[in-house]
């Protein structure tokens, strides 16, 4: 029998449609790739007995089932956002993302996908589970936070599946595992049910072997929902219309703060190759200047990390999850929080609650949203008179688990490229563009204004149908 | 800046207990990652406003009408300790 996970989503939506694959057979197949090589990889957790797989709801397979990141609510599922604080935690409602796709006739897969605790992270070493290993080179990690979801998709585990994005954990985790991801607009994608990192920032997305299943995907998932007060109600488009091959006649944007030192050199010549690549297709390149790019960091970790602290209040061993054993109210607080909390977590909560606290609010937190507004402002410039923008996804490969857990400042510079997206609540794609001499994948970010995904899936499909980097399978 | 104190103070106000050890280590990372972020005091905002989401919405109200909600039995599922229709705390008064 053919492999039907190694197929693309639109490839098995045509299969079961043409009656030449049955649901079941596709979930069976992913459950064998499963069983043979997820030791190896730890895309997934929570993972038990996988030859009794557990569907949701009507216990049949429909449709391609998704995978999903640990951190989007599944009524009847453990959600733990890879946390012991969230130990054993049973959502009593889907989230809207995984209603949507039951609606579409998929089904989703009840084991989740291993991440940063909490999103917390660029690598999947965060987990209260272990780290996930890149399936390029298992020394490596996968990316983050949605590594897991990148991973599993990468090495045939996953036909597609469900991440978040907060300052890149769709996007980079992607490029490091050599598949597509998208964060869509802020407000594209209702995010009720994605249990809250940065709620200013947060977007759900779809992490894809190719651009059309990107395309597939946010049809499911994009619109309206009164559920989630910052959904935006404008029409969604037919995204797979987006998908035509023409490039023709496009401004593009090369911003000259992206290309400086830091940047991997492979990564570099990668990313202008595809852009040699795009000019030859016929879109017309200049380098432009995102002034305040240098702040996008500093920016981020003030503001993510400001939301993350009072989002995460919500844990403190009353309502769900871990409870220490302590006889005293505040102590059990204390105690609850101070074990059931991974150091990460608990850098970000008690950086983000200084930079609230009195005495330093104006300083970091006021002046953090003010150059927020810069940052934003320099892409509506940009967008008056470009297309779109296009950048490395990130300044490096998958670099060695391990290399940089002991150097937070260090993880944080990786997200130097994808942070910007997600400050200006603007749509960017991270598409495969090429492989470095060790073999492990490149990612091109593509970026456009508020809603125009379309322009998005237009120059990475236009890309992609002229380049055979997403074909590239592993060799596990 | 932060150090030491200022950490010990802020792990309070967020309710987490650290042991000595963590203090210490987090302390250092953290003046670090300060350090590194005081970048932010280079950017002239003179007159910029703040904005706290990049798509403008505001007062985004729902329709005033009854809507099924949790029922009570789900509401407590996860709770570590629940008793009847109530989550159950340690001992507050005494």
């Amino acid at each position: 029998m053919e492999e039907l996970n190694r197929l693309t989503a639109h490839e098995l939506i045509e299969k079961t449609r043409n009656k030449e694959a049955l649901s079941e057979e596709i979930s069976a197949s992913l459950y064998k790739r499963i069983n043979e090589i997820d030791s190896k990889v730890k895309a997934y957790v929570r993972l038990g007995n996988t030859k009794e797989p557990a569907y949701p709801r009507t216990r049949e397979p429909r449709g391609v089932p998704v995978t999903i990141k640990d951190n989007i609510c599944t009524e009847g599922y453990n959600t733990e956002c890879c946390s012991k604080i969230l130990k054993g935690f049973i959502p009593p409602y889907d989230a809207t993302v995984i209603k949507n796709i039951r609606e579409a006739g998929h089904s989703y897969l009840g084991q989740k996908a291993n991440m940063d605790e909490f999103a917390f992270g660029s690598s999947t070493e965060n987990s209260f589970f272990g780290p996930t290993h890149n399936p390029w080179n298992l020394d490596c990690v996968p990316g983050g936070s949605s590594g897991g979801c990148a991973a599993a998709v990468a090495s045939d585990e996953a036909i597609w599946a469900l991440g978040s994005d907060t300052g890149g954990s769709i996007r980079q985790p992607a490029s490091f595992c050599g598949i597509v991801g998208l964060k869509p607009t802020y407000g594209r994608v209702s995010r009720y049910g994605l249990i809250a990192f940065a709620s200013s920032l947060d977007q759900i997305g779809p992490l894809t072997k190719d651009v059309r299943d990107s395309a597939f995907l946010m049809n499911i998932i994009s619109g309206y929902d009164p559920d989630d007060s910052t959904s935006v109600n404008t029409p969604v488009p037919d995204y797979t219309k987006a998908l035509v091959s023409d490039v023709k006649g496009l401004k593009i944007g090369i911003p000259k703060e992206y290309f400086v030192e830091g940047l991997g050199l492979e990564v570099k010549a990668a990313v202008e190759e595809a852009i040699d690549k795009l000019k030859k297709l016929g879109a017309s390149f200049k380098e432009i200047s995102l002034t305040h790019t240098e702040y996008a960091v500093p920016v981020y970790y003030i503001i993510a990390t400001a939301e993350a602290s009072s989002n995460l209040a919500r844990f403190d061993g009353v309502q769900y999850g871990f409870r220490a054993k302590v006889d005293n109210l505040m102590d059990m607080y204390k105690k609850t929080r101070g074990q059931g909390f991974g150091q990460e977590a608990k850098r970000r909560i008690i950086l983000g609650t200084f930079a609230l606290s009195h005495g330093y609010y104006d300083a970091y937190y006021l002046r953090a949203l003010k150059v927020r507004t810069l940052i934003k402002q320099d892409f509506d410039a940009v967008f008056k008179d470009f297309d779109c923008v296009i950048t490395p996804t990130s300044p490096t490969p998958a670099f060695r688990i391990g290399e940089k857990m002991t150097d937070p400042l260090r993880m944080y510079l990786s997200d130097i490229y994808t942070i910007s997206a997600n400050l200006a609540g603007i749509p960017a794609i991270s598409v495969p563009c090429g492989f470095t001499k060790k073999g492990l994948p490149v990612g091109l970010q593509i970026m456009a204004k508020h809603f125009d995904e379309e322009k998005l899936f237009r120059v990475a499909y236009s890309y992609e149908q002229n380049t055979e980097w997403h074909k590239m399978k592993t060799k596990l | 800046m932060i150090d030491q104190k200022i950490v010990e103070h802020v792990a309070h106000l967020a309710r987490i207990d650290l042991e000595p050890k963590e203090l210490e280590k987090l302390s250092m990372q953290l003046e670090h990652i300060i350090g590194f972020i005081d970048k932010l005091k280079q950017a002239n905002v003179d007159n910029v406003l703040p904005i706290s989401h990049a798509i403008a919405a505001s007062n985004v109200l729902r329709e005033d009408v009854l809507k099924k909600s949790l029922s009570q039995d789900k509401a407590l599922a996860n709770a570590p300790s629940k008793k009847g229709s109530f989550f159950v705390v340690p001992k507050v008064i005494e």
